[in-house]
């Protein structure tokens, strides 16, 4: 079965899956992602706007930034624009007025913000989303700040507050997403104290920059993997490590733990923690399990009860389901000097796990 | 002019061919030039597109070198005809490029160095695929072997890495348009390098490795501003690697994966070789060519390397390793007939029943994906 569907590439089915994608079914949705203003976001993205026009596409502005550069200035003459709205003593996109006049692109500066009490929609992303339900393609531009889901971490980053921001699932539902890179500016000489502000600065920058290309790799990581599941393509292919760490209710889990989570940090990795139930544990080595489980939880891992009754097929199916290219178990319980090494775990699943790397732990 | 010591390096870093790394650069270029500074083109690839043709007239170039080989005439960069011309940026356009035989460096990135030695800063281009650790990656995402790499330590030199960024449905679309390639020759490219999937799954990974570069940079600069990354520093644990090399093939995609692992770890690498004599004299001689191959491709990583003395592999490597306060030992996984007949252990087995105080990552080699 599995061989009939790998048969075909991956080339093949992606046009397959455009092939199905019925052709109404909604505007097609472009991001342009930046890490702070003053990145050239702005204007790439109009630029972008000036050559579909010259090309003879039906192009509108539905917003810019309250402050533009003269660049942006220039290139936004060439454009026709559809102003904000002003609705009680806020400003919105004037979703009616763009829906009415149907651009084959509507240019949408800046996508996280709120709108003013008494407006179409609570937020602008969501009016995104309403011009994309009308048929209309939308370019929008955002900023990783403004990404709810890593709130958090850009306020360890900054410092400051976040309080208007778009969830990461509307960035993943978007058709393609385009990432402004540059870095932060150097700091000019000054003073010592000066310069030591503006290395912070650039610090911030550069862990924001990170954030972000992370974020565009993850959104490109997520359109590839939905090409493949739809077709049942169980090879890895892309970039992203995926680490499943199997644990026993006697595992050293915390070193297991501790190196999975360092390496899933450097390698930007998804991290899978399983473990396969055994019906006949004892009630200390259940309490032991609980124990390792919640260690694992409180490193941020997705946990799995695997069920099987042989625990190597069980990790290995689950591994191919998964894609998962790095394989961390521990060294077996049984001592490995004897000549029963053929029966022993361990060596059965570094033996028929092709295809990723295993790693074994020492107890 | 002040002496300012080493120049600077920036690498405009892409996923492929016509995403506007070259574009980008030049119109740098053209920026620093319009704020005074003296800047030349060193080496630029036209391959014939207008638009970057235009971002590129009015900067002043250095004539290239002609060299002529085998009774063709081949054109490089002339690294010496910079360094007399003295700028303060020079532009240098495929950074990966080998040399043709009879240049006086076999490759390009060496000729950057004496231009950065000299003071001089570059611009240069290059893509995610020549990066020699990620070789591996790019022949199973491409099914094609990248032949011309860069060993990581070079692209980590450089001051500054930035994406250039098209999403692939562009850059097909520029592609049919015949923006980047003839017409014939495009039509045959989107059939083989330029299928959207390859180039989703290549985008992605130079994403990573540009995240990858952006956080290295932040772990350089905390070290030199913040005491306190030190003390963090010291709470994590300290790792070392250790690679076995042998004769087989597989070895370089072993070296390469645990040197991306010990890069991405901040953890020292050794490369060793055992054998019986303590040296490679009475190998068979393809055998010896083979391990001097690997060793040398280690060098060239700036992995240390070695060749140990002993009789039997499996004790030898761990006695070794404990001897070095090795936390990870890397070996290749064993081909299949390996594992046959059942009762006797292949190496793997050993070491793994051996070395249970250290982490084992037995490393598989991973198959293009259909294509």
């Amino acid at each position: 079965m599995a061989g009939e569907t790998r048969r075909k590439t991956p080339d093949q089915l992606l046009r397959e899956v455009q092939a199905e994608e019925p052709v109404a079914k909604k505007g097609y949705l472009k991001i342009f992602l930046g890490y702070a203003s003053g990145v050239g976001k702005s204007f790439r993205m109009l630029d972008e706007a000036r050559r579909r026009r010259e090309r003879g596409q039906d192009v509108v502005v539905g917003a810019v930034q309250p402050q533009v550069p003269p660049e942006v200035e220039a290139l936004l003459t060439k454009l026709e624009v559809i102003p904000l709205k002003q609705i009680d003593h806020g400003m919105a996109i004037d979703v009616d007025a763009l829906i009415k006049r149907h651009p084959a692109v509507c240019f949408i500066d800046g996508m996280a913000y709120d709108n003013p009490p008494g407006s179409r929609n609570p937020t602008r992303w969501q009016d995104v989303q309403d011009l994309l339900r009308a048929g209309i393609m939308v370019v929008a531009s955002i900023d990783v700040q403004y990404v709810a889901e890593l709130r958090e971490q850009v306020e360890s980053i900054t410092g400051k507050s976040v309080k208007e921001t778009v969830p990461v699932s509307f960035i993943k539902s978007a058709d393609e997403i385009e990432i402004v890179d540059a870095p932060p500016e150097e700091p000019i000489e000054r003073t010592p104290e000066e310069q030591v502000d503006a290395r912070r600065r650039e610090q911030r920058l550069s862990k924001l920059r990170e954030l972000a290309l992370v974020l565009a790799a993850d959104v490109v990581d997520h359109q590839l993997q939905e090409y493949l599941e739809q077709h049942g393509i169980r090879q890895h292919f892309g970039a992203h490590e995926r680490i499943l760490v199997c644990i026993t209710p006697r595992a050293n889990v915390p070193d297991m733990i501790e190196t999975a989570k360092t390496i899933a940090e450097k390698f930007h990795a998804e991290l899978i923690v399983a473990y396969v139930n055994q019906p006949n544990i004892s009630p200390s080595d259940r309490a032991a399990l609980e124990d390792k489980l919640q260690t694992a939880r409180a490193a941020g891992a997705c946990i799995e009860i695997l069920e099987g009754e042989d625990p190597v097929s069980a990790i290995l199916e689950f591994a191919k389901a998964r894609r998962i290219t790095q394989l961390f178990i521990g060294h077996s319980q049984r001592s490995g000097l004897g000549p029963r090494l053929w029966g022993n775990p361990v060596d059965k699943l570094i033996q028929r796990s092709r295809g990723m790397d295993v790693r074994v732990f020492p107890q | 002019m002040p002496e300012k010591g080493r120049g600077k390096l920036k690498i405009f870093m892409g996923y492929a061919a016509g995403v506007g790394k070259t574009y980008k650069m030049l119109e740098e270029a053209r920026e620093l030039k319009a704020k005074g500074i003296n800047v030349v083109v060193g080496y630029f690839e036209p391959h014939g597109r207008k638009d970057t043709i235009a971002k590129a007239e009015g900067l002043e170039f250095v004539p290239r070198k002609k060299i002529v080989y085998r009774e063709s005439t081949f054109e490089e960069m002339d690294t010496d005809a910079i360094l007399a011309r003295r700028p303060q940026v020079a532009v240098v356009d495929e950074f990966p490029h080998t040399n043709v035989p009879g240049s006086e460096r076999a490759k390009r990135w060496e000729d950057v160095h004496v231009l950065l030695d000299a003071g001089i800063d570059v611009l240069t281009t290059m893509n995610v695929q020549h990066l020699e650790s990620l070789n591996d990656e790019v022949w199973r995402v491409t099914g094609i072997r990248v032949r011309e790499t860069i060993p990581d330590w070079v692209v980590e030199q450089a001051d500054e890495v930035v994406m250039i960024d098209l999403t692939p449905r562009a850059l097909l679309h520029r592609l049919e348009r015949g923006v980047v390639y003839g017409r014939e020759k495009a039509e045959q490219a989107m059939r083989n390098f330029f299928r959207e999937s390859t180039l989703v799954a290549l985008r992605e990974l130079a994403l990573r490795q540009a995240a990858h570069e952006v956080e290295h940079r932040i772990g350089d600069d905390e070290a030199g501003t913040h005491a306190e990354a030190g003390v963090q520093d010291g709470k994590r644990k300290h790792h070392r690697i250790l690679v076995h090399v042998t004769a087989d093939p597989q070895t370089a995609m072993l070296i390469r994966r645990a040197k991306r692992v010990s890069d991405f770890l901040g953890a020292e690498c050794f490369a060793v070789a055992v054998q019986a004599s303590g040296d490679l004299s009475t190998l068979p001689e393809s055998d010896r060519e083979a391990i001097n191959r690997h060793l040398n491709f280690a060098r060239n990583l700036h992995i240390e390397t070695r060749i140990l003395e002993g009789e039997d592999t499996a004790p030898t490597l761990v006695d070794f390793a404990r001897r070095n306060q090795i936390t990870q030992i890397f070996l290749a996984r064993p081909r299949d007939r390996r594992w046959f007949p059942p009762l006797s252990r292949n190496l793997v087995q050993r070491i793994v029943a051996l070395a249970k105080d250290m982490q084992i990552v037995i490393v598989s080699e991973r198959e293009p994906v259909i294509h």
